[in-house]
């Protein structure tokens, strides 16, 4: 778990403070995504845990521990680091690059190697061909996964993730995601993943901290911060297509209601999200879809309720 | 006039053994301690960057002073020989891998040392292991660049007594002796030559070790 107490910033020469009295809590196990306009504090917030920024003020709480004031340089090899420009060491070899944090921590050569190639199949980097290679001759998806394999060697409980997809097209990136929703999932880290992009907040996040003027303006599942934007702010910037975004949270499987195959209706695998199954029954005039696997059907009716519905679950 | 000079050569192959050999022992003691201050003046620079711009200020200043100027200078101070004429030359190679080492270590990009400090190295660490082979280089490039200018200026070395390969030119000079002027001038040449090639050498090899190199 990851858990900042009252943190505030000012950076010299600033009028106000960059991160604000700031209380975020994120339990263990669970992706936190922090997102706002830029300049709003998120990437400070996310220094701030690995101490790569110092507080002026409040508490900083990893794994149950107050590390506010303990050796930051230990702290940050126990916390998995990934940034935007990737940051590999260019002059060392993808083996090298993910074995940074075990060498760091004195893990014997051999257990470091088996480590490293674990990591490179775990994203999907087949060892073999990748180990001994500079990262100059990857592309730009295969320097984010081992980016990824770098931060995760050491099996830090913690990373923390600042746009890690930022540089690479949206195609490569919707792959990345889901990979690493996977990884995350399996791995059962906590995780502070900052982006800008709220579709990737969406897809990415159990929390979505929303961020303004270096304040938490509201944190919430995706879901309910959908279904209830507690300001104009928050409204404007998950979008105005939100009840549409809130269909993406939902799939033909989950929605779809017992009932016979309705024949000359559009069909949709289980997984398909209601969002795609709306846009097929426009596009088709029809107002009922047939769910294959899972069985039963979805109608505009059943959709529309879940855009619309107030909270199913609390959070 | 290459038959006078080769004749000279082998009359008098002794005194051209033992120029060069001055030479590149003056040469050498220079860059050597060229390196040996401005290495870890440049480390110590980036690491309390308050006096960097006053320290590399000054370094300017001394690169644009020209060599014989600079050996003349140090002739009341510290007399002739060729201790004097090793402080000139030391000094006259200090700037090119002062300011070259200190540049390339600031200017490693701030994402890669960011990604070794949030993995947990310590600055040292970060400095040894990042820094450092990402910047050599660069700073093999300024010790190649500070060789040749050494190698070249160390001819003038013979004005302040401290022998070398100038010192041929000068007496060649003195007693209209052209073939032996030649001889002490072709050498410098190929001395200078010589060196730049070694060093490019080295630099390449360093780069292709380091994987920043093109091809």
């Amino acid at each position: 778990m990851i858990r900042l107490e009252n943190v505030t910033r000012t950076f010299p020469g600033a009028s106000r403070p960059a991160v604000d009295g700031l209380d975020l809590d994120v339990p263990g196990g669970t992706t936190c995504v922090v997102i706002g306009p830029s300049g709003c504090g998120k990437t400070t917030t996310m220094r701030i845990v690995n101490r790569l920024i110092e507080p002026d003020a409040g508490r900083i709480i990893v794994e149950g521990e107050d590390v506010t004031r303990s050796d930051a340089v230990m702290l940050r090899r126990r916390i998995g680091y990934v940034i935007q420009q990737v940051g590999l060491f260019p002059h060392m070899t993808i083996a090298q690059n993910v074995a940074t944090v075990p060498q760091l921590l004195g893990w014997p050569q051999e257990r470091i190697a088996r480590r490293v190639e674990e990591m490179l199949s775990l994203v999907g980097l087949e060892p073999a061909q990748f180990l001994t290679r500079h990262p100059r001759h990857l592309s730009g998806g295969q320097r984010q996964r081992v980016g990824v394999a770098r931060a995760l060697a050491a099996d830090p409980p913690v990373l923390l993730m600042d746009e890690p997809f930022g540089a690479v097209d949206p195609i490569v990136r919707a792959g990345l995601q889901a990979e690493l929703l996977g990884i995350l999932r399996r791995l059962a880290k906590t995780v502070i993943f900052v982006t800008h992009d709220i579709d990737e907040a969406i897809r990415m996040g159990d929390l979505i901290a929303i961020m303004k003027d270096g304040r938490l303006v509201q944190c919430a599942a995706p879901e309910a911060l959908l279904a209830a934007p507690t300001d104009s702010f928050v409204a404007d910037f998950v979008g105005s297509d939100r009840a549409l975004k809130r269909l993406t949270l939902t799939t033909a499987g989950e929605a779809a209601r017992p009932a016979n195959p309705v024949a000359g209706a559009p069909t949709v695998a289980a997984g398909t999200s209601l969002r795609d199954v709306l846009s097929l029954l426009l596009q088709s005039g029809g107002d009922v879809a047939n769910v294959t696997d899972a069985g039963g059907t979805v109608t505009l009716a059943a959709i529309r309720e879940h855009a619309a519905a107030p909270l199913r679950r609390a959070v | 006039m290459l038959r006078d000079v080769v004749a000279w050569l082998a009359d008098n192959p002794r005194a051209f053994e033992a120029a060069a050999r001055q030479h590149l022992a003056l040469s050498a003691t220079a860059l050597a301690a060229a390196l040996a201050i401005a290495l870890p003046l440049a480390l110590a620079l980036v690491r309390w960057n308050r006096f960097a711009d006053a320290a590399i200020a000054a370094v300017n200043v001394l690169r644009t002073i020209p060599s014989l100027a600079l050996l003349v200078v140090t002739l009341p101070l510290l007399g002739t020989g060729f201790l004097p004429a090793v402080i000139a030359l030391t000094l006259y190679g200090l700037p090119a891998i002062l300011i070259n080492t200190y540049t390339a270590l600031r200017e490693v990009d701030p994402d890669i040392v960011e990604a070794g400090l949030g993995q947990g190295m310590t600055d040292r660490q970060v400095m040894r292991r990042v820094k450092i082979p990402l910047a050599l280089p660069v700073i093999f490039a300024g010790i190649r660049t500070a060789a040749v200018q050494i190698v070249s200026a160390a001819t003038l070395a013979a004005f302040i007594g401290g022998g070398g390969l100038g010192e041929l030119i000068t007496a060649g000079m003195g007693t209209l002796n052209i073939p032996q002027l030649m001889v002490g001038g072709l050498a410098v040449a190929a001395l200078a030559v010589a060196t730049e090639l070694l060093f490019a050498l080295l630099e390449w090899s360093v780069r292709r070790q380091v994987g920043t190199a093109t091809a």
